[in-house]
């Protein structure tokens, strides 16, 4: 099936000089929630920026359902929703103004049954008369995704939706992307809160310093990097690993007084249930005493983090 | 052409005049009742016809346009500048509108705005004095073309702008002026030679002394060139606005 947004070798350098975003290739599946994650600068906002229109690419090509952006602007920027990640809405406009009038600036005609709708879908509906300004920061982040879905877009944006949102509307937003979905729409949302991507997404995309440093679907991406490891609090530090205990690829860490041990709970591969008893038992048998041991589940934040540092190590390393 | 588009930008800011009428509208006739007073009956008394007209009534055409170019660029200078400073301008930039349908709406709006007081004002004038407008088409045709120039001319400034103090700069200190400095008040004969030939480096005495024509049948310059300069600004305008979008100028980095 092709996809619903085509990214080919996607280059921004501002006017400043700085680059934003360096050939970025991605596709967007048709009807999926991709959550694209990286820290503050990272990228995001410049790339959201350029498929919806608001940022003149320096190079490369994206297509929406097939309709390149710049050439064949009306049409892809029809199927379009966009949620910005600023607050920023007419003051003086009541609820029902504004949305309305975003659904004509769509070109689509007025439709006074799916406003009432879509109103009441976000809780708006109490509120449709009232001036925006008298409204509080989480009912204008309902306003504006209002506003975004006014004219039943094909492809939603939701550019950071939940920073400084409360729990219950956070709650509601991720059940509103979910019936989007079952609806067909596609949802691209970026964040930088694992915790969002990790609960929202199907497929992960991470961006840093301009670059899309990975995509994977969000099972395969916790399977593969995820896995578990063992941390063990060594009664008297150890210098270096002995050499019969080479094949468990332990990790030193903290000046020596802890082992790290990584492993995969549902891996393959023979041994691999007894991976931690043999392990135990080779420490023992080396004379290594341990007095604690935890084993933790990595996070998305851990996949993360280790990712951008992997990446930036790389990066000096390549500069030398 | 996205006409849902062009019809919600363009009622967006109709609305936004109709919530704040009373003083868009009270404002400028109060303020020209005053040039009346002042110009009209105060000094005019010592003033004698000139071309052929009471005082009074022959500054009427120059109120209305000194009225008219002020509201054009105003309007349109806010209309396209505060939705840039709150950021709002994100869903019109989004949304599948052409550039033209962008320019369209807004300066269509603030036009409309800018004619319909400049058309209060007239009325108000006829109250203080016997007024006569010999060429009725000729008059709205310079209104209406007036209107949309300047208004242009309020998109592009307002676009250039990037803080409150340049919004009212240009109005400030090139438009007043250069309107008070247009025959407005006086006729472009009552000036030395020398200064005559620099008022005709004035882009408004060409739009007053034209617009004075379609009222009273005699004109400082000739309609022709009038009516010339005025399509001239027009399209320098409109070769600006063009530019400004294509290169995303101040409004898409």
């Amino acid at each position: 099936m092709q996809p619903i947004i085509s990214i080919s070798a996607l280059s921004k350098t501002y006017s400043s000089g700085f680059a934003a975003l360096k050939h970025i290739d991605l596709d967007i599946r048709r009807g999926e929630i991709f959550a694209l994650l990286g820290p503050n600068g990272a990228g995001k906002t410049t790339l959201i920026s350029i498929i919806c229109g608001l940022v003149n690419p320096t190079a490369g090509r994206v297509a929406v359902d097939g309709h390149d952006i710049i050439r064949d602007y009306r049409a892809a920027r029809a199927m379009i929703g966009l949620v910005p990640q600023e607050l920023t809405t007419d003051a003086f406009e009541s609820v029902w103004n504004t949305v309305s009038f975003s659904r004509g600036l769509f070109g689509k005609p007025p439709n006074p049954a799916y406003i009432e709708e879509l109103l009441k879908a976000l809780s708006l509906w109490s509120k449709k008369d009232v001036r925006l300004v008298a409204l509080s920061g989480g009912m204008k982040r309902r306003v504006l995704i209002a506003k975004a879905l006014s004219h039943e877009p094909q492809v939603l944006f939701l550019d950071e939706p939940t920073a400084g949102v409360d729990v219950e509307l956070r709650r509601d937003m991720w059940q509103l992307v979910r019936r989007l979905r079952d609806t067909g729409v596609t949802v691209i949302l970026t964040t930088h809160y694992i915790e969002e991507a990790e609960e929202m997404a199907d497929r992960v995309g991470v961006i840093s310093k301009g670059e899309l440093i990975l995509v994977e679907d969000k099972e395969t991406l916790m399977r593969k990097l995820g896995g578990k490891q063992l941390t063990l609090q060594l009664a008297a530090p150890l210098a270096q690993i002995p050499s019969a205990l080479a094949h468990y690829g332990l990790v030193l860490a903290k000046g020596g007084t802890e082992l790290v041990y990584r492993y995969e709970d549902e891996g393959e591969g023979e041994g691999r249930e007894t991976a931690i008893a043999d392990l135990l038992r080779d420490l023992g048998s080396a004379g290594i005493c341990f007095a604690d041991l935890h084993t933790a589940q990595r996070s998305l934040e851990d996949i993360f983090v280790s990712l951008v540092s992997a990446r930036e190590q790389a990066v000096t390393e390549d500069a030398r | 052409m996205n006409w849902h588009a062009i019809r919600a930008i363009y009622l967006f800011e109709m609305a936004r005049t109709r919530r704040t009428l009373l003083q868009s509208v009270l404002a400028p006739v109060i303020s020209t009742s005053l040039y009346f007073v002042v110009f009209g009956s105060a000094i005019g008394g010592y003033i004698p016809e000139v071309e052929g007209v009471s005082y009074g009534a022959f500054i009427v055409p120059g109120l209305i346009m000194l009225n008219l170019l002020t509201q054009s660029v105003s309007n349109a200078t806010f209309a396209i500048f505060f939705p840039k400073f709150s950021r709002t301008i994100y869903e019109v930039l989004s949304a599948p509108v052409s550039h033209f349908e962008i320019v369209a709406s807004y300066v269509g709006a603030a036009a409309t705005k800018a004619i319909m007081l400049s058309l209060i004002i007239l009325a108000t004038a006829a109250l203080f004095v016997p007024l006569r407008i010999e060429h009725p088409l000729w008059m709205l045709f310079f209104l209406v073309l007036t209107a949309l120039t300047f208004s242009l001319l309020g998109f592009i400034l307002g676009i250039w702008a990037d803080n409150f103090d340049k919004l009212q700069l240009v109005p400030l200190l090139v438009i007043t002026p250069l309107t008070f400095l247009g025959g407005s008040f006086y006729s472009i004969d009552m000036l030395p030679p020398a200064w005559q030939t620099v008022s005709l480096f004035n882009p408004v005495v060409y739009l007053v002394s034209g617009f004075r024509w379609s009222f009273y049948g005699s004109a400082d310059v000739a309609v022709g060139v009038s009516v010339g300069m005025a399509l001239l600004f027009l399209a320098v305008f409109v070769a600006i606005v063009m530019w400004m979008f294509k290169t995303g100028y101040r409004l898409k980095p």
